[in-house]
């Protein structure tokens, strides 16, 4: 079993993951109470611009008629046209896209960096007081709300420290590296208590190895054998941890991206909900959907690289 | 526990109906002696007690304003001050975990059941149940959770049916593969195959010989649901799509002490506050639970 055919058989399973996210995208128009058409228009519901709208998404068709309409679109690159904005979802999208990778980006090579060195400090000594300290973390972190945390950091490194901009996305590299830095430690710190817990977890089973027993009756130093041999084994569970979590960083960074006004897809869809722009909130859930299952995939494949052992898999 | 079967007539049977029971009884004498177990049911049962005791706590109206004591500090009259419209803030965070905490323990009861139900069949039957329920799995996972919760209570519209609603349609995923992962090791255990042989109905042998069996895990993984659920009822009451105003809840507190960050931060830290506590114990609770029924099956 090859690495390619593990590839191609990943990319089988998402044929019908596509099929279930864009019903689910498309049926979201059928929750809306009474005529969607006249909902969605609300004080621009003429009549003529209802029967537009109506022919348009084909609403007096069958169920399944509507659902081939709407992936036709798609498959032409149509997510529909913003009625704020005037402009298509797919361009307005496009335009938010930037400030939103660069957020995911940006905190999970911080989650990363906050979440291993704990992860080490706590499985070096089991059980220890460290251990304890460390493993307190994910019992306050997992309840604590993420816009919550980032008015906290605000408030102490924007406005009393005034060391980071209170918003925005700034300019150039090194305008973004400190704008963003506030929000993507938000996220970053939303995200750490999952990851320590797994990490933990899998530096502690690695230590249970044996080779790691052989290398300690050989003599090797703690640092080195940290450093040496545990790290380089529990990369490979963080690559996977951070790939599963994917869903919830992006989750999170909607709610991060409206606290801080970065002008990233997030905020749009935000704005469209308070603006009751459908077809954009509509767009944009399907692209979060999209972009989840392809961060997943990469992870997936990072991880058959990284471990040669993914190849006898199966 | 022994999966080794043994020939009929050696002597007692080692089964496992009596080392579970002798282990749970265990656990039940010992369950006062796990510290974390007993933290969390201390914090979450004072909370409770707090938000189902508010009228008793205190003299205010949650929503009645008193535009004279805008903004005021700590006092004797307001223990932690008023907010914006001079409504008193422990008044309004009571009432408010009230609110919240009735909404996230009555939504977690539905994803539980769905996914514990939709798990057992995907688990027991295999085959093309098992492909379906996963491939719809496959496909609630594909969102972000807050993605996905903040779309459907949009057009939904807001409030607390599509708060229910939406935590359904989003949570039963962890239930149903936790129950599945574990009704797929524990069918292959004597007990059921010794229930199947006996020709014992399907419906018979998984509601009352494997769920017992496999719900545990379901349970703790709620504790830490509810937090989510909370998080999400606080997150949507923070962007206006939660109970409408003026209800109090943590959210839209939060909302409204964001304004005064500078001046005021004490109006947008103690709400969150409230749900970093409310957190911590159900936590606890979860964390006790697995260690006590892990101990206990050891």
């Amino acid at each position: 079993m090859g690495r390619m055919s593990f590839v191609g058989r990943r990319l089988l399973q998402l044929i019908p993951v596509a099929f279930g996210v864009t019903f689910i995208v498309f049926f979201m128009v059928h929750l809306i109470p009474g005529d969607p058409a006249a909902s969605i228009l609300g004080i621009h519901a003429t009549p003529r611009a209802v029967a537009i709208l109506h022919h348009e998404w084909g609403l007096n068709r069958p169920l399944l008629s509507q659902y081939w309409l709407f992936l036709d679109r798609l498959l032409h690159g149509n997510l529909g046209y913003s009625l704020y904005y005037g402009q298509s979802t797919s361009s307005l999208v496009l335009s938010h896209l930037p400030p939103t990778l660069w957020l995911i980006v940006y905190a999970g090579v911080l989650s990363v960096l906050i979440s291993v060195p704990l992860a080490m400090i706590a499985a070096s000594r089991q059980d220890g007081v460290r251990d304890h300290v460390v493993r307190a973390v994910p019992l306050v972190g997992l309840g604590m709300p993420s816009f919550w945390l980032a008015f906290l950091l605000i408030l102490v490194f924007a406005i009393k420290v005034q060391a980071f901009p209170v918003s925005g996305y700034g300019s150039g590299f090194f305008g973004h590296l400190r704008s963003m830095f506030l929000p993507s430690l938000t996220a970053a710190l939303a995200l750490s208590p999952v990851v320590i817990r797994s990490l933990r977890a899998s530096m502690l089973t690695v230590l249970g190895a044996e080779y790691i027993t052989t290398a300690r009756s050989k003599g090797v130093p703690g640092h080195r054998l940290f450093l040496r041999h545990v790290l380089r084994n529990a990369v490979i569970p963080a690559v996977t941890v951070l790939g599963i979590n994917i869903g919830f960083l992006i989750g999170t960074t909607v709610i991060i991206e409206e606290v801080f006004a970065i002008p990233g897809v997030g905020q749009l869809m935000i704005n469209s909900i308070f603006q009751r722009d459908f077809p954009v909130v509509q767009g944009v859930t399907l692209v979060f959907a999209v972009m989840v299952v392809l961060l997943n995939l990469l992870a997936d494949m990072a991880y058959a690289a990284l471990d040669p052992r993914v190849r006898f898999d199966r | 526990m022994s999966t080794v079967s043994l020939p009929a007539g050696t002597g007692p049977v080692p089964g496992a109906p009596a080392a579970p029971a002798r282990a749970q009884r265990r656990a039940a004498r010992r369950w006062y002696r796990q510290p974390a177990l007993m933290a969390g049911i201390i914090i979450t049962g004072l909370i409770i007690i707090a938000a189902a005791a508010a009228p008793l706590l205190t003299s205010y109206n949650p929503i009645a304003q008193n535009l004279n004591a805008s903004l005021a500090g700590p006092s004797a009259h307001h223990l932690l001050g008023t907010d914006q419209l001079g409504r008193d803030t422990w008044t309004r965070l009571l009432y408010g975990l009230r609110v919240d905490l009735r909404i996230a323990f009555i939504a977690v009861l539905f994803p539980f059941v769905l996914g514990t139900i939709l798990g057992s069949l995907a688990g027991y039957f295999g085959g093309w149940v098992d492909v379906v329920v996963m491939r719809l799995v496959d496909t609630v996972v594909a969102f972000p959770f807050y993605v996905l919760v903040i779309a459907l209570v949009f057009v939904l519209g807001p409030g607390e049916r599509s708060i229910y609603i939406a935590i359904t349609v989003v949570g039963w995923v962890s239930y149903a593969r936790i129950v599945r992962g574990e009704i797929l090791v524990a069918k292959r255990q004597d007990y059921v195959l010794a229930a199947q042989a006996g020709g014992l109905s399907s419906a018979r042998i998984m509601g009352r010989h494997l769920l017992p069996n496999v719900i545990s895990q379901a349970f703790i993984y709620g504790m830490s649901d509810i937090v989510q659920d909370i998080l999400a009822i606080v997150t949507l009451g923070y962007f206006g799509l939660g109970v409408p105003p003026p209800t109090a809840d943590l959210g839209s507190m939060i909302n409204d002490g964001q304004n005064f960050l500078s001046t005021h931060w004490q109006l947008t830290t103690i709400p969150g506050l409230a749900v970093i506590v409310v957190g911590l114990g159900l936590s606890l609770i979860g964390d006790g639970l697995a260690d006590l029924l892990r101990t206990g099956s050891a």
